[in-house]
């Protein structure tokens, strides 16, 4: 796919797609680095290495199409509108963050910019988005819901019950698994007994489709296609995006449980250092390449001193908001 | 007697439970080659092998659900909630399967569930809660939740050789801030005792979990100030040991109940019902709570610390109760 030109991309769409995937990398890279010198709280978790599957799908969508993200899925949010500022705000704990201070690092999302707010409990967005898009049918709007997750998600039985529910009713929407090959500790061998991710959704009757999740143009290419697909009518369809969990499952684990032989061969398919190899076959201009690196950078120490410069929320604040108004 | 953590009585346990009994076997993810979210486990697949520590897919309902079916064939699972949030996964299998299956059948479902639970680590709504009142307003259920590392392994060991769902809440904030002695030699904490920490005349002060941590301490203060305070652990929420609590408001005849989940339909909303009702007579002030206000467990540190109960706040009440 990647040698391959995608039909209607210019290179605005390319710097874009460039833009998103180095931003989303720079954002995660510094929160990585707060967790080291141990200026943030709680867990840290990052999508290293699986960047293409959120930028990529995300950027294939329309507008008013609505996405439930999972915690690797940072692009996704950003393409969606969230800006670097609110993440990191969100990611210390402040009152600017999406959630006031509430909850923190990924556990976040905001109607206004079409996104389905991420919890804790793996597959739980899942039968979320498949109402989303219940919803969407029952009045007759053009827009999908889009659920992502990942392997592990996979065998929860919100998952099972969120995917049949989905295709009983036909419903517009589009499953995007991150098959990262672990869960936490648990090898995706250890997680079904079936080779992919998308054995299980064929068995509810879901066209499914496995791809390189480290392609960005092969994630937009199929995301595009089924988008128009569901639009039409065509019923829910699920795309299985095979990619590698880059580290821990948090900055906590040292993932050791890991082959370095594995991590060592997906380190040669980086999706970033892919798309990079594109653009200069492309002949798009270095000095364009090193221009969006620039802004990502800057843009990363805005928001870090942004968030930083926030205030936190005052406890009482602790009360509000338990109930709509 | 040799000082240990919490979290190293909570492995003792497993590991001497599991040594003595076959039929023990540890089901729960990433409890194998990883040893656990927490480490609890590591060591358990080298020594026990993988046919008695099961590394899950993740899928609480199943594992759950497949450990009542083990139990019911006579075996011994212990099964490990990586947190206590996402018991709610598997909350069918657990409040209707196995709480009503002896009712139903007179046949035994000796279930251990491991959940760890709690707040203090900054760690959001998903990774925070104190969700025991769940557990305890489902007949057929036992509930523990031990405070000191002595305990801690004492009630598992208990809870494990009980013939009935057990369901052990582990306070994650004490796995490495709470200390203690602990005997070489096997013993258990049979469950349903609650225990009297600290004896005093002046206030029945009465708790579990972290809080009587806490608890201690503000004791401590009143101490200082004249105020002897009586610290009830109640250890086992269900059932619960009304006659030692009932025993220590007889002799005090003030009640402050705390805890960390919130106050509405908890277990401290079940002990002033049951106290009121019982030695109303005995009483020289109101019953008085102190919990986590009625709201998620909020992931930033004012917030966090605003919301969850501590020394300092036990002392206000204490002292409230003390001039009442
Ligand atoms: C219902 C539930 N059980 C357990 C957990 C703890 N947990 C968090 S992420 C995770 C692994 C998730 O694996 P996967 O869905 O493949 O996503 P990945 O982290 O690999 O991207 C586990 C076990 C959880 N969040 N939710």
């Amino acid at each position: 796919m990647i040698e391959g030109t995608v039909v209607g991309l210019g290179s605005a769409d390319l710097l874009r797609f460039y833009y998103y995937l180095r931003l989303t990398r720079g954002l995660e890279d510094r929160v990585i680095k707060l967790y080291r010198q141990g200026r943030i709280l709680g867990g840290c978790y990052v999508g290293t290495g699986e960047e293409a599957i959120s930028v990529g799908s995300a950027c294939a969508l329309e507008p008013d199409d609505v996405i439930a993200p999972s915690h690797r899925d940072l692009g996704a949010h950003l393409v969606k509108g969230v800006t670097p500022n609110e993440y990191m705000a969100q990611y210390l704990g402040r009152l600017t963050g999406l959630t006031r201070g509430k909850d923190g690092t990924i556990h976040f999302g905001d109607l206004r910019r079409r996104i389905i707010g991420f919890i804790s409990p793996m597959a739980d967005g899942i039968p979320v988005a498949t109402g989303v898009a219940l919803a969407f049918k029952t009045r007759r709007e053009p827009h999908i819901a889009v659920a992502y997750f990942g392997d592990g998600a996979s065998s929860r039985g919100d998952f099972h019950e969120g995917l049949n529910l989905a295709a009983v009713l036909r419903l517009p929407i589009l499953f995007i698994c991150h098959n990262n090959q672990y869960a936490y500790s648990v090898p995706v061998s250890r997680q079904m007994a079936v080779p992919h991710v998308a054995d299980r959704a064929k068995a509810y009757g879901l066209p499914t489709r496995i791809i390189d999740g480290n392609d960005i143009l092969a994630v937009y290419q199929t995301t595009k296609e089924a988008a128009a697909q569901i639009r039409g009518g065509g019923g829910p369809i699920f795309i299985e995006c095979k990619t590698m969990r880059m580290r821990g499952h948090a900055e906590h684990d040292d993932a050791s449980y890991v082959p370095r032989e594995l991590l060592e061969e997906w380190r040669g398919r980086d999706p970033i250092q892919k798309f990079e190899h594109y653009l200069r076959e492309r002949e798009v201009p270095e000095d364009q390449l090193r221009a969006v690196e620039a802004r990502v950078v800057k843009e990363v120490e805005e928001a870090l001193d942004f968030a930083e410069k926030s205030p936190l929320p005052d406890g009482p604040e602790a009360l509000e908001g338990v109930f709509a108004p | 007697m040799p000082e240990i953590t919490y979290l190293e009585a909570i492995r003792q346990a497993l590991w001497e439970e599991m040594d003595q009994n076959e039929q023990v076997f540890l089901l729960g993810e990433d409890i194998g080659t990883y040893g656990g979210a927490f480490k609890i486990t590591k060591g358990f697949l080298e020594k026990f092998g993988e046919d008695r520590v099961i590394d899950t897919p993740l899928s609480e309902s199943g594992f759950v659900g497949a450990a009542i079916g083990a139990a019911l064939m006579g075996m011994r699972p212990v099964v490990e909630m990586q947190f206590a949030d996402f018991i709610s996964c598997a909350f069918d299998q657990i409040v209707n399967m196995a709480a009503k299956h002896h009712y139903r059948l007179r046949e035994p479902v000796p279930l251990v569930i491991r959940a760890p639970y709690g707040g203090r680590l900054h760690a959001g709504p998903f990774h925070s809660q104190c969700p025991e009142a769940w557990f305890i307003h489902s007949p057929g259920l036992k509930v523990v939740a031990p405070a000191t590392p002595y305990d801690a392994k004492g009630l598992l060991k208990a809870s494990i050789r009980d013939p009935n769902p057990v369901i052990y809440f582990e306070h994650k904030y004490l796995y490495r801030h709470a200390k203690g002695e602990v005997p070489p030699e096997d013993y258990i904490v049979p469950l349903g005792q609650a225990d009297v920490k600290r004896a005093g005349a002046d206030i029945s002060l009465i708790t579990y979990g972290a809080m009587v941590q806490q608890a201690f301490q503000a004791a401590d203060q009143m101490s200082e100030q004249g105020v002897e305070v009586e610290l009830v652990d109640v250890r086992t929420l269900y059932p619960l040991d009304t006659d030692t609590i009932l025993t220590s408001v007889k002799k005090t005849g003030k009640v402050l109940i705390v805890h960390e989940a919130p106050q509405v339909c908890g277990i401290g909303a079940e002990i002033a019902a049951v106290i009121a009702e019982d030695v109303f007579r005995y009483l020289d002030a109101p019953v008085v709570r102190l919990t986590a206000p009625h709201t998620p467990v909020p992931f930033s540190p004012p917030l966090e610390d605003y919301y969850l109960p501590n020394a300092t706040k036990i002392v206000a009440k204490l002292t409230d109760l003390a001039s009442y």
